[in-house]
């Protein structure tokens, strides 16, 4: 299904850092590209960031919608639950 | 501290934006909602409308107050440290001038076009995402204000945004912009920001932009550049959402959609033409070309986006093969009118450095040595002979897009012929700069027929007085803001504050 390109771009701070790394743990096949002041992951499919991961890194419990502090651009439909965001085509 | 089970996201979402309104008994619904019918879209069932993000009004407030905490943090610091001492080079202002003049008044016109949404949409989860979006736009507003604020103690041009952008003539693009939206339906008015614009365009406006600004060593306007680049992330995905749930209430709304985008992704395009110029040009270092953020922000991803929804008929807007022609073309011609005519203009233009004119060369291969090298060199040598050329007569402004008429026939391969279009309408003829604006003007004449279009009104008398000067005072121009930048106030202060030696 999904074969359009994904993007998702975080600011690029410490406090984004967790949810950067995150991305980058859950979507191994994401390209990752720093451009000044962000960091940009794009990915053919469907790109997914589950709340365990960011969980993991930051060693406390997370609300996903905390991303919203972090976030600068995406692409995509957009799925959001308590447990995982996911952005894809449906092509 | 007992351990209370939480409702999980989609039941919180759920009860925090559904049930909460009512039926009238002592009015019509039409009576009530009067503007949800004039436009033919139809909606059967309000219900569908759903936030993609599930965003709830306790966790909006709490987040919007973590990120002006953040935001206010580093302008703080930034205006304690003189950090404005740290940009590439005083010339970059010159891109902010532009930004502030033309794009915060936007924000704030959006943030009264989405209150006027939350009253006249009747479905609630609507009227909630739309009352979220309104405050959004505010805050935009008053961050890229405080933020500029700290540079007007230092530099000239943006003391008077909202001043200015009722006034100005470059500034009656954005305005008219905004005001093409403000004045229709409010489901037009929604597909042209939320879609057209905040979805298809704005990555292009706020990303490599504000990457710009940290380039530039402007650690201030790039914090609120992405700290509203984070609602945008929210808008975007409202923006898709919205175009479904209208595709999906009615296969009527689908010919009224397509409609809506064609002529919003236009005159969203043609507005950033702007920003192509402030991305090559005034950027002192550009991390990015404009012709490579439309390659990944549009080609790619409105490629992506419109593969999604050929499910429901929608095709690619009009005229975006135009768009991507003219990549090649738009910084250059837009900038070359704004180099010509900033001596009327409230910022400094000047030739690009051989520097830049190198980079240039590198990111347009095809383009701009051949056409656009030559006449910046000839420029050149006006100037060393002392001539520095301005335009000395008004240009001639679209009536759409109301950009002057700078474009070309790029499409059809004919890059130095004029691309302009004539159209009559009631005996009067009516000038557009592309068969797209044409098209807009010819569905809704008696919309476009009264614009006001700014040459026409300076020399009708209407600005001021008829000499340059009386439309300068007019804009509140005064003290030799515009112009040159060599030798400009700004220039000479910026020497000043570094021991005689300019940034790059």
């Amino acid at each position: 299904m999904a074969e359009g390109k994904i993007f998702i771009i975080f600011q690029d701070n410490m406090d984004a850092r967790p949810f950067i790394d995150a991305v980058e743990t859950d979507n191994p096949e994401a390209v990752m590209q720093h451009e000044p002041g962000m960091v940009r992951f794009e990915i053919v499919g469907t790109l997914t960031l589950s709340r365990e991961t960011v969980e993991e890194i930051l060693g406390r419990e997370v609300d996903l919608q905390e991303i919203h502090m972090h976030l600068i651009s995406l692409s995509g439909n957009l799925e959001e639950d308590d447990d995982f965001i996911r952005l894809s085509w449906n092509t | 501290m007992s351990e209370k089970k939480r409702l999980n996201m989609r039941k919180r979402y759920e009860l925090l934006t559904r049930g909460l309104a009512w039926e009238p008994s002592y009015q019509p619904r039409e009576k009530v909602f009067p503007l949800e019918l004039f436009e033919g879209i139809k909606i059967v069932d309000w219900d569908k409308w759903e936030d993609p993000f599930r965003l709830t009004t306790d966790a909006y407030w709490k987040y919007q107050a973590e990120k002006d905490k953040k935001l206010y943090a580093v302008m703080d610091s930034f205006a304690q440290n003189d950090g404005f001492l740290n940009l590439t080079d005083a010339s970059y202002i010159n891109a902010l001038k532009i930004f502030v003049q033309g794009v915060t008044p936007i924000e704030y016109q959006a943030h009264r076009g989405f209150a006027h949404l939350a009253r006249n949409f009747a479905g609630e989860g609507a009227q909630i995402a739309c009352q979220m979006q309104s405050i959004d736009e505010l805050r935009h507003t008053q961050t890229q204000i405080h933020t500029v604020s700290n540079y007007n103690k230092y530099f000239t041009g943006l003391h008077e945004p909202f001043h200015m952008f009722d006034r100005v003539w470059y500034l009656s693009v954005p305005k008219s912009f905004i005001e093409d939206g403000r004045t229709a339906g409010p489901f037009e008015f929604i597909v042209s920001i939320s879609f057209a614009f905040e979805y298809l365009l704005t990555n292009l406006l706020f990303v490599p932009f504000m990457s710009g600004a940290a380039y530039n060593g402007d650690m201030s306007t790039v914090t609120f550049g992405f700290s509203a680049q984070s609602d945008e992330s929210r808008h975007m995905t409202l923006g898709l959402g919205i175009i479904k749930f209208l595709l999906e209430q009615h296969e009527d709304n689908v010919p009224i959609v397509q409609a809506w985008i064609d002529k919003h992704f236009w005159r969203s395009y043609r507005l950033l033409s702007l920003v192509s110029a402030m991305q090559d040009y005034m950027l002192v270092e550009s991390p990015m070309s404009w012709k490579e953020a439309w390659a990944i922000y549009f080609e790619e991803n409105a490629g992506a986006l419109f593969k999604d929804l050929a499910r429901y008929g929608i095709k690619m807007p009009k005229y975006h093969e135009v768009a991507t022609a003219e990549a090649d073309h738009l910084s250059h011609q837009v900038y070359g009118i704004l180099y010509a005519a900033s001596h009327a203009a409230g910022f400094q233009t000047q030739i690009p450095t051989k520097k830049k004119m190198d980079w240039l060369s590198e990111k347009y291969p095809d383009t701009f040595d051949k056409y656009y090298r030559p006449r910046w060199e000839l420029w050149r040598e006006m100037e060393e002979k002392g001539k520095r050329f301005f335009i000395g007569a008004l240009p001639l402004d679209c009536q759409v897009c109301q950009v002057p008429m700078v474009f070309t026939d790029v499409v059809n391969g004919n890059p130095m012929e004029p691309s302009y279009q004539v159209s009559e309408y009631k005996a009067d003829k009516y000038h557009t700069c592309s068969e797209a604006c044409r098209d807009i003007f010819e569905h809704e004449p008696e919309k476009y027929s009264q614009a006001m279009i700014p040459p026409q009104q300076i020399y009708q008398g209407n600005c001021g007085g008829e000499a340059i000067p009386d439309v300068l005072d007019w804009y509140h121009f005064t003290g030799g803001i515009g112009g040159e930048y060599k030798g400009s106030i700004d220039e000479t202060n910026w020497k000043k504050w570094h021991g005689g030696n300019t940034g790059s």
